[in-house]
């Protein structure tokens, strides 16, 4: 590794530290923690996708048994600032040059005189038990008077539309176009082109531990403790702070054990900011854990686009222009600005080559609850647009889809490769690594596709419909702009290390102790790993975006290096040796060539106060941010065989495989199960998970019986290959996977569905293919 | 809360509040343990279990009886404890995932594979699951490959997308793993 230690961890399949105790049943969940007189908060929330709120009477619910207090709107206004995701809403520089429109539209903690969306919280009772405050929720009288609503996004779009948010101009909350080249002469002087309209339907992330929070006042200082599932817990805590009015040096949040994230714990909602006000305000330790009715209609949706994309390409199928008109859906308000829209713009072209591009991203309001990045966070919508556009071109031209592909990829020769457009950062797009046509052969192979090809032209003489879809994507992973790791030795001798990044179960404890442990020189069962608790690391960002591993792990492997090199230092006067001499393997410090003379961690970390180079000192311990200074590419490709049964719209999924290319693995057991994860949750979307609503804009998906989420059956073995281009762009060579398995599915399921159904020349527009939906496609080749 | 009364049994600690549809004494055996405990008509099992035993191993995922983390067993049975009352569990004996493997006990075979497979991540889900097999285990005999599949599919799993569980389920009960499967 880094400093040429031996990589003794790097790149092992370690069984998860994490394990034990959670097989135990002694894991402890932030529902799990034992605290004593904890009062638990139930809310009250609109029936409405739009009403003004006419009054609140509360007086009933104060009086309810077990009742501690009762919140509404006119209690907080003046008391808690309104919630702006400043970070999400952040504009850079080189993206503001482009003009785009990002209205910050704050959500009210509690509404007062409007709701727009059903969901939204308007009343907040502090009961004995969450029996009891759900008993109050009944005696809370809301008078409301109705507005007109809108829910489709492009209806919202029409001039005469109603407005979703009172007081705006119009139903844009943001709104960007990127061009390069020439478009309009690429189309002109095309062989092929093909216009289509591509739509990817609304889904929630639902992690099967919903979002949840213990909120205590500090007896010692009258700041807060605040136990979260968040996945960006110093976000969390500025947030809270500012919002109560406390110092952020007051405010302590730890992530505890999470289960389960995918992005929708990664953004805050005022829930999080009205729990600790409750235990500030009260002086007493509070608790909300959401339901999964809340949990459904009115935590973060997510992933809902339209995309009106046209492809152009010559006759041998070079691509010679893309445009797209992408339409996002942002609920009631804009939570989390440009971060979804201009992820699927930036990631639409994928691993593909063209000079002429236009693309166009309006995220757009209407009554329904808001929407933030899930698992991929616009690529997945990206990707089905472009890759469902490519086998429409390639039916256009007569051509194999992964020929077509195959023509039109990005060289490994030409990385880093320069797309002409700006990243998310406003920066020059780069991708630093990678090999697509290595990825796309590899895959062909894998899935047989020549073979397939007589196999399915067989099946159908005998009336068996299979299909083969691929599905190409990239992904801009290790988002800045920066994440931390302390790590120190402790009284004990063993090694601490503290970063900013928790887990929602992706095993950092392991595969971060397995850098430290190299970085060191130590052994991995002497590492304990703290992710997530504010008190122990200033700064810091969180696991979102596919950037953990990329940035506290680089962190981590620089502070890593800086310890041992201090370990060292104080080592060498101690045993009167020269520093260059000194070594440090498996926990124990040595002088090269005197093996006899050996020191433990534990026992220099009580010489260091006494050594001369201890005074001033601060011991044995060190600080290191990374700050990656581009994206590290990771990329993936997708291919699978189906069967279609067009009598009753069933799909069996025959094979499904997947090559991946995320750098180097640090752990290939851990990485491999995030890939597998992903797509179990991208076959979850392709093929049955839909949030819905009604023409009321009531919720209709609101249990687990209605929104379905994948389940065993559902899933097949999954066979995974993998190629390694170590990234540039860090010291480790390592990239971002964790949304990555998510982002195929729904493109290269429908791709194999519609390649089943050619006899019926049924193109696939949206999603879910359940079964209802594959035999209105084999009824109605265009419905949508 | 809860305390050890004289003759063994564990007393969690009522509640200061009454509730308007009453209380019930119950009396059962958890983890193989005597608990004798008043609840009202309308509390949860899980809310027994988790708040007044403090056995947080059992989790609510969704309170509809879909997802299956609150899995217990009843009478050997494996049941969702968010669709059980805990007053239908007076009298009988019940087991949670904290009464698979003592602290000082080393992992049971199933807890070992889940383990070894990586068949959890988060391992919110994983208790529920565990149950579901172990109740499988104790009175389904050996299951085919595709009997446990099926039984699987009572259980969700948002992290893992399934393949290591099944590689998990397959180990405890002694089955082949899917590639075997396969290739056999």
């Amino acid at each position: 590794m880094a400093d040429g230690n031996s990589s003794r961890f790097f790149g092992r399949s370690l069984a998860r530290v994490e394990d034990d105790r959670l097989l135990r049943g002694q894991g402890c969940f932030v529902d799990d923690l034992d605290i004593p007189n904890v009062v638990d908060i139930a809310f009250v929330r609109s029936p409405y996708a739009h009403a003004r709120i006419l009054s609140i009477d509360v007086t009933a619910a104060r009086t309810m048994p077990g009742v501690v207090a009762v919140y509404d709107g006119a209690s907080v206004v003046d008391r808690i600032k309104p919630l702006t995701n400043s970070e999400e809403l952040r504009v850079p520089e080189g993206i503001a040059a482009l003009n785009p429109v990002v209205k910050i539209q704050p959500a009210p903690i509690l509404a007062v005189d409007e709701v727009n969306y059903v969901g939204q919280p308007i009343a907040m009772i502090v009961a004995e038990t969450r029996y009891l405050a759900e008993d109050a929720l009944e005696v809370i009288e809301v008078e409301y008077e109705t507005l007109p609503a809108v829910f489709d996004m492009e209806a919202a779009l029409e001039p005469d539309a109603p407005l979703a948010l009172q007081g705006e101009a119009d139903n844009i909350g943001v709104y960007v176009r990127h061009s390069i080249g020439d478009v309009a002469a690429g189309i002109a002087a095309a062989a092929a082109v093909v216009e289509e309209t591509f739509a990817t339907q609304r889904y929630v992330a639902a992690p099967i531990e919903t979002r949840g929070m213990v909120a205590q006042s500090d007896p010692f200082t009258g700041g807060l403790m605040v136990w979260s599932t968040t996945q960006t817990p110093h976000r969390v805590r500025d947030h809270v702070a500012e919002s109560i009015g406390l110092s952020v040096d007051e405010v302590r949040v730890q992530s505890v054990d999470v289960g389960g994230g995918f992005g929708q714990k990664g953004i805050l909602v005022v829930e999080e900011l009205l729990v600790p006000f409750a235990a500030h305000d009260m002086g007493r330790a509070v608790r909300w854990i959401a339901d999964r009715h809340e949990n459904l209609t009115a935590d973060a949706h997510a992933r809902e686009q339209v995309h009106h994309i046209t492809l152009a390409a010559d006759a041998d199928g070079y691509l010679l222009a893309v445009k797209d008109r992408i339409v996002v859906n942002l609920g009631c308000r804009n939570m989390v600005g440009l971060v979804v829209p201009y992820n699927a713009l930036c990631h639409l072209i994928g691993p593909y080559k063209v000079r002429n591009v236009d693309l166009e991203a309006t995220g757009v309001l209407t009554n329904t609850t808001f929407t933030s990045p899930y698992r991929g966070a616009g690529r997945p919508e990206a990707t089905f647009a472009m890759e469902r556009a490519m086998d429409r071109l390639a039916a256009k031209l007569r051509m194999e889809p992964a020929e077509l592909r195959e023509r039109n990829l990005i060289r490994p020769d030409e990385m880093p490769y320069r797309t002409g457009l700006l990243d998310r950062r406003g920066l020059p797009q780069e991708f630093d690594s990678g090999d697509y046509p290595e990825m796309l052969s590899r895959a062909v192979d894998m899935i047989g596709l020549s073979e397939f090809r007589q196999k399915q032209e067989l099946a159908r003489h005998e009336g068996r419909h299979l299909g083969v879809g691929f599905a190409l994507y990239l992904e801009m992973t290790g988002l800045g702009p920066f994440e931390g790791a302390r790590v120190e030795v402790m009284p004990s001798g063993r090694v601490r290390l503290y970063t900013g990044a928790p887990s929602q179960g992706q095993g950092h404890r392991t595969v971060f102790a397995q850098l430290l442990a190299d970085a060191l020189g130590v052994n991995l069962t002497n590492i304990d790993v703290v992710a997530g608790d504010t008190a122990s690391i200033p700064y810091g960002v969180g696991t979102i975006a596919s950037r953990a591993l990329v940035t506290a792990g680089n962190a981590i492997n620089q502070a890593g290096g800086l310890l041992k090199q201090r370990i060292l230092t104080h080592a060498a006067e101690f045993l009167e040796a020269e520093v260059a001499d000194m070594q440090l393997e498996g926990g124990r410090i040595s002088v090269k060539g005197t093996p006899a003379v050996e020191l433990s961690l534990a026992e220099l970390i009580r010489i260091v106060p006494k050594l001369a180079g201890g005074s001033g000192s601060d011991g044995l311990s060190e600080t290191s941010y990374f700050q990656p200074p581009n994206y590290a590419t990771a990329s993936g490709l997708h291919a699978t065989i189906v069967e279609v049964d067009p009598a009753t719209g069933r799909l069996d999924i025959l094979d499904y495989v997947v090559v991946h290319e995320a750098g180097r693995i640090v752990n290939p057991m851990i990485a491999d199960a995030q890939v597998v994860g992903g797509v179990g949750q991208g076959i979850g979307g392709a093929l049955s998970e839909h949030m819905q609503y009604d023409d009321q804009g009531q919720p209709i998906t609101s249990t687990f019986m209605d929104y379905l989420i994948p389940v065993s059956s559902m899933v097949p073995d999954i066979r995974l290959d993998e190629i390694v281009c170590p990234s540039p762009t860090n010291q480790l060579g390592v990239k971002g996977l964790g949304e990555g398995g998510a982002v195929g599915p729904p493109a290269a399921l429908a791709n194999a569905v519609e390649d089943a159904l050619q006899p019926f020349d049924a193109i696939v527009r949206s999603g879910p293919l359940s079964p209802s939906r594959i035999r209105d496609l084999v009824r109605d080749p265009n419905h949508s | 809360m809860s305390f050890r009364g004289s003759e063994g049994q564990i007393h969690p600690t009522t509640p200061p509040l009454s509730e308007p549809s009453g209380w019930h004494d119950i009396s059962l055996t958890v983890n193989g343990e005597p608990v004798s405990a008043q609840v009202e008509s309308r509390l949860l099992l899980t809310d027994f279990l988790r708040h007044r035993l403090r056995l947080t191993g059992t989790h609510v995922g969704c309170e509809q009886g879909s997802c299956g983390a609150c899995s217990v067993l009843l009478d050997g049975v494996a049941v969702r404890s968010c669709l059980t009352l805990a007053v239908q569990a007076n009298g009988r004996d019940l087991r949670t995932v904290e009464g698979l493997a003592g602290p000082d006990e080393p992992l049971t075979a199933l807890q070992q594979a889940f383990h070894e497979q990586h068949g959890m991540q988060c391992g919110f889900c994983t208790p529920g699951f565990l149950m579901s097999l172990a109740g499988l285990a104790e009175h389904g005999g050996t299951p085919s490959s595709d009997e446990l599949d099926e039984h699987l599919a009572g259980n969700f799993c948002r992290c893992t997308g399934y393949v290591n569980i099944r590689k998990a389920a397959r180990q405890a009960f002694g089955l082949p793993g899917p590639e075997e499967a396969s290739r056999g």
